[in-house]
């Protein structure tokens, strides 16, 4: 068995948070640079350039891309062959204490949905995914998920006899409904099949994915290539102003479901999309 | 062309705007975003005075991230409108003639913007560190028990938005 401490479990988690919170990914940042040679309205090209302006300033001075910071969400791959010398989850939580205390990045969780709705005041507690895998390390991705474009995620339960036109129905809807509120360009991530449950976390694996990569199945790729071209059919545009790019990717990540189901998870992204993965 | 317009507008300058016009703002406003309206809200049910008067004022909704020290801000860009919308047209109601957030507004809001000879601007949501650059002083006003979603005075020069529903009920969104 190898032992890994909690502190570095700890020290790595608090490193990324304060990181992705203040540098987007290449991926993105290409993206961009690609919708401000596609744009033809000044309107459209004018906010791809202050969003990439606005990438450059919080690069430079290391300060939060946006201000909703979000919750913070992970998925860990935890190696059967490694024992942790400590506590394991307060590890987490501690590393995000840190990271939204010392890099000035805004706590935005309460501690109850309906009644008391009080801020915990330090972005506590992280949204925890752990697969247990084999191996001997820890595999980290972390993301921090914004509410704007949370609040516009959706999920159906489809029958089977709706197939994929049942899916592209519903994934279409969803980002026609969400309009300009999710700070357009987006990244749609897609979870299809598994349970209820689990075709909401694939959705939102999916968003924690390079949107420079394609799902590995050649007919999921050409479902996200399809998807893609029609939502940026439909003109909502960067900051729903109009125009050709209203989403810079299509992500989506399916898995084995029942007989009677097609379960398909819509969890919306906005261009601020960030997440990092470590190795531990 | 950007319209360089100066806080408080007046009935005048906001007749003048049309929606999708690029505008500037200098000058100053107030946050406020859900947990401050709802108690807006409350306090006029219950027939209390705001804490500032309303009246010709505009209100930025955000909730920034805390400030490096050497800012006058943290990050500070838009959050979604409609989360508002229920609250909104009392504030119209009481004199408030504008509003800066991002995303659609229900047809309450726009009926009511349009009574009150009244403006929504949309600012860029997610360019938070690019907004914070335009806002050069910050003044707590209350309810500092609600941290980020406090209200604070703002002063802001050249204030980057857009018109996206304006007085005569024009919306961005539904072009």
């Amino acid at each position: 068995m190898r032992v890994i401490k909690a502190q570095d479990i700890k020290d790595a988690v608090k490193k990324m948070f304060i990181s992705l919170n203040c540098n987007i990914g290449d991926d993105i940042t290409n993206a961009l640079n690609n919708a401000l040679k596609i744009e033809q309205s000044a309107t459209a090209k004018s906010v791809i350039e202050q969003l990439l302006e606005n990438n450059r300033i919080a690069k430079k001075e290391q300060i939060a891309i946006c201000q909703d910071t979000g919750m913070a969400v992970l998925f860990v791959e935890y190696g059967d062959k490694v024992v942790v010398d400590g506590d394991f989850s307060d590890a987490i939580n501690q590393g995000v204490k840190e990271a939204y205390d010392e890099g000035f990045l805004r706590k935005s969780v309460v501690c109850d949905p309906v009644f008391d709705r009080k801020n915990t005041s330090d972005n506590t507690p992280a949204v925890v995914h752990t697969k247990i895998v084999s191996g001997d390390v820890i595999r980290i991705t972390a993301g921090c998920k914004g509410f704007g474009s949370e609040n516009m995620s959706k999920i159906k339960m489809l029958s089977p006899s709706a197939g994929v036109e049942g899916v592209k129905d519903f994934v279409l809807e969803v980002v026609r409904q969400a309009g300009p509120n999710p700070c357009p360009p987006i990244v749609v991530g897609v979870g299809i099949g598994g349970t209820f449950e689990q075709s909401a976390q694939l959705a939102k694996k999916a968003t924690f994915r390079s949107i420079d990569d394609s799902n590995a199945d050649e007919r999921y790729k050409k479902l996200e290539e399809e998807l893609l071209l029609k939502i940026n059919e439909m003109g909502i545009g960067p900051a729903g102003l109009g125009g050709k790019t209203t989403a810079l990717s299509v992500n989506i990540e399916y898995a084995p479901t029942h007989i009677a189901s097609i379960p398909v998870a819509v969890n919306i992204c906005c261009h601020a999309c960030r997440h990092q993965s470590i190795e531990i | 062309m950007v319209k360089k317009l100066s806080l408080p507008l007046t009935k005048e300058d906001i007749k003048t705007l049309k929606a999708g016009d690029s505008v500037t703002l200098t000058g100053e406003l107030y946050t406020a975003r859900d947990a401050a309206h709802k108690r807006f809200y409350d306090m006029v049910q219950n027939g209390e005075k705001l804490p500032f008067d309303v009246k010709n004022q505009t209100i930025y909704y955000v909730g920034p991230a805390p400030a490096k020290k050497g800012y006058a801000v943290g990050p500070a860009g838009p959050t979604s409108s409609y989360r508002m919308d229920k609250f909104t047209p009392m504030l119209l109601n009481m004199g408030l003639s504008a509003m800066i957030g991002k995303g659609k507004r229900n047809d309450d809001v726009i009926e009511a913007i349009k009574e009150n000879g009244a403006v929504y601007f949309a600012a860029i949501g997610g360019a938070a560190a690019l907004i914070s650059k335009s806002i050069v002083k910050d003044e707590p006003v209350c309810f500092e028990d609600l941290g980020t979603e406090a209200v604070h005075k703002y002063t802001v020069v050249d204030f980057p938005c857009i018109v996206a529903i304006d007085s005569y009920g024009n919306d961005v969104y539904k072009r």
